[in-house]
């Protein structure tokens, strides 16, 4: 495999136009120690650093393609460009950083960690969340946080349409519009507790710049967890 | 799945690689579509009062000898210019005139496309031995739009690939599916647009067909689509002059879009965008659902 030890011995580094995603996530895999790794070349290919177990420091040179870092654990990830569907999409923990934008579905189903997005993210970014934290700095598309259950999506610019439809017990902030709210999800009040969440999260997104204040809260309005006949026209 | 790709040239240099670009794109995304693929080009324009026509012998045809023909009946045509299963010819007629006297005379031979510019390539089998066979590498051109199908909604033919000719050098390829094309064919059969295939990307095609001819701009056109057509989309359809691209209102179907100073591009996945030349400092983004984004000199937004 087309692996490196550079100088700097800690670090290795991966060329993907000589080497295949598999040969990099299974040298991933295999390494127990938490290591450095650096990705070159990775040309919009899928799948890259999938699977992480351990505190590995990973560090993509370019834009990705579908289901990079999915089902991450532990692992440090950052994207020195755009991702493609399902970033992070269920992760477990550790961090993943996307410096340009992704596409659909962004941290999907993820259970824990936290997803920092610095562009946009497009629809149905932290669909059905269970428990990680999702910043986004930019604006997300249409039926983002659909179904999610748990943990907290942040968004600095837009939302698009329907943001949170059928939302379970995950916390929405947004800065800028947005152009719809989805079925159950309302506009709540910005408590205590609520601006020390979301400045902790904007902190750990590298944004602290950013006023907790200027930001609107939203949530479920509970009315649709439980089959109920008077509901029938929204299911 | 399906893929789908387009490529407009701003540089002769991008022009004369236009086939090997596009080539490489398709190979990108082989795996989103195994069963068939297809090609429109957009390139040497016939001269005035003559047409160009993309023929199809699904049983093999002696092309030599319907160039002969041609030109006995039309009085000038040039000689075939032959890849793999297809022929392209340019016949000192207007299209609809050759297209006439080809279904009277050759009922055996299909038209994949017609009018001045377009040339559509397509076959059912492997993108990748689909690029070899077809000599795509060679092809120089303007713009091109590009597919790989995995079928969902009819059979794996090649009259059932894409692009599929909505009219004069216009053409479709489609990610996805629809589920109102039996209703909507009925409707468009009775408005007289004709139909070769149970596709129903076909009846897409023929509803911009019915749509530009009843006086509608592309723009307008591709957004009745959001109105008429239900299912899955992206489409990029592709105009004399350049390619528009429009995705369903909820955006099912993946695409990005690139440009640099020398092209724009727009594919299913980021990785058929990669193998571009300047791809890694283009400008890149994804469209956004429900809006039309077209490039050419009859651009509509």
């Amino acid at each position: 495999m087309a692996a490196e030890q550079s100088t700097d011995a800690a670090l290795t580094t991966v060329d993907l136009s000589s080497a295949s995603v598999r040969e990099l996530n299974q040298r991933l895999h295999d390494l127990e120690q938490p290591a450095r790794v650096r990705v070159l070349e990775p040309g919009g290919r899928h799948s890259i650093a999938a699977g992480l177990r351990a505190a590995h420091d990973v560090e993509i040179a370019g834009h990705v393609g579908y289901y990079c870092a999915g089902m991450n654990q532990l692992a440090t990830v950052r994207i020195r460009g755009n991702c493609g569907v399902g970033v992070a999409e269920n992760m477990m923990s550790g961090t993943v950083i996307v410096e340009g934008s992704a596409s659909q579905s962004a941290g999907a189903t993820a259970r824990g960690g936290l997803l920092v997005i610095d562009g946009d993210a497009s629809a149905r970014c932290a669909i059905s969340l269970k428990g990680a934290d999702v910043v986004v700095r930019g604006s997300v598309g249409h039926m983002s946080a659909f179904m999610a259950q748990r943990g907290a999506l942040v968004v600095c610019g837009d939302a698009g349409e329907a943001l949170g439809d059928s939302l379970y017990e995950a916390h929405l902030y947004v800065r800028g519009e947005v152009r719809s709210l989805g079925a159950d999800c309302i506009e709540k009040e910005l408590r205590d507790e609520h601006l020390a969440e979301l400045s902790g999260l904007l902190e750990r997104a590298g944004l602290a710049e950013l006023e907790a204040s200027g930001f609107r809260r939203y949530g479920s309005e509970r009315r649709l967890y439980n089959f109920h006949p008077d509901n029938l026209g929204s299911y | 799945m399906c893929g789908i790709a387009g490529l407009f040239t701003k540089t002769p240099g991008g022009q004369a690689a236009l086939g090997a670009h596009v080539a490489r794109m398709l190979e990108q995304l082989a795996a989103r579509g195994p069963d068939s693929a297809g090609v429109a080009f957009y390139r040497e324009p016939a001269p005035a009062g003559s047409c160009k026509l993309s023929l199809f012998a699904e049983e093999g045809c002696d092309w030599d000898a319907l160039g002969t023909e041609l030109d006995e009946v039309f009085e000038s045509a040039s000689p075939p210019r032959v890849h793999a299963s297809h022929a392209v010819f340019v016949v000192e007629a207007d299209a609809e005139q050759a297209q006439g006297w080809l279904g009277e005379a050759h009922p055996e031979l299909r038209v994949m496309s017609a009018g001045t510019t377009i040339e559509v390539y397509k076959e059912a089998g492997s993108p990748h031995e689909f690029v070899r066979r077809f000599g795509l590498e060679e092809i120089a051109g303007s713009h091109a739009l590009g597919h790989t199908r995995m079928a969902t909604e009819s059979r794996v033919t090649t009259e059932h690939s894409h692009p599929f000719s909505t009219g004069e050098d216009l053409c479709l390829v489609h990610n996805g599916s629809l589920s109102n094309h039996n209703r909507l064919r009925r409707r468009l059969r009775s408005e007289g647009i004709r139909f070769q295939t149970d596709n129903d990307t076909e009846v897409a095609a023929g509803y911009l067909t019915w749509r530009l001819r009843e006086g509608a701009s592309l723009e307008q056109a591709l957004e009745g689509c959001l109105e008429d057509l239900d299912g899955f989309y992206t489409f990029a359809v592709g105009t004399v002059d350049g390619f528009a691209v429009l995705r369903d209102p909820i955006a099912c179907k993946p695409a990005v879009m690139a440009e640099t100073e020398d092209w724009v591009a727009m594919a299913s996945e980021y990785r058929a965008i990669a193998v571009l030349p300047g791809a890694a400092g283009a400008r890149t983004w994804e469209p956004e659902p429900g809006r039309v984004y077209s490039w050419g000199a009859t651009a509509v937004s």
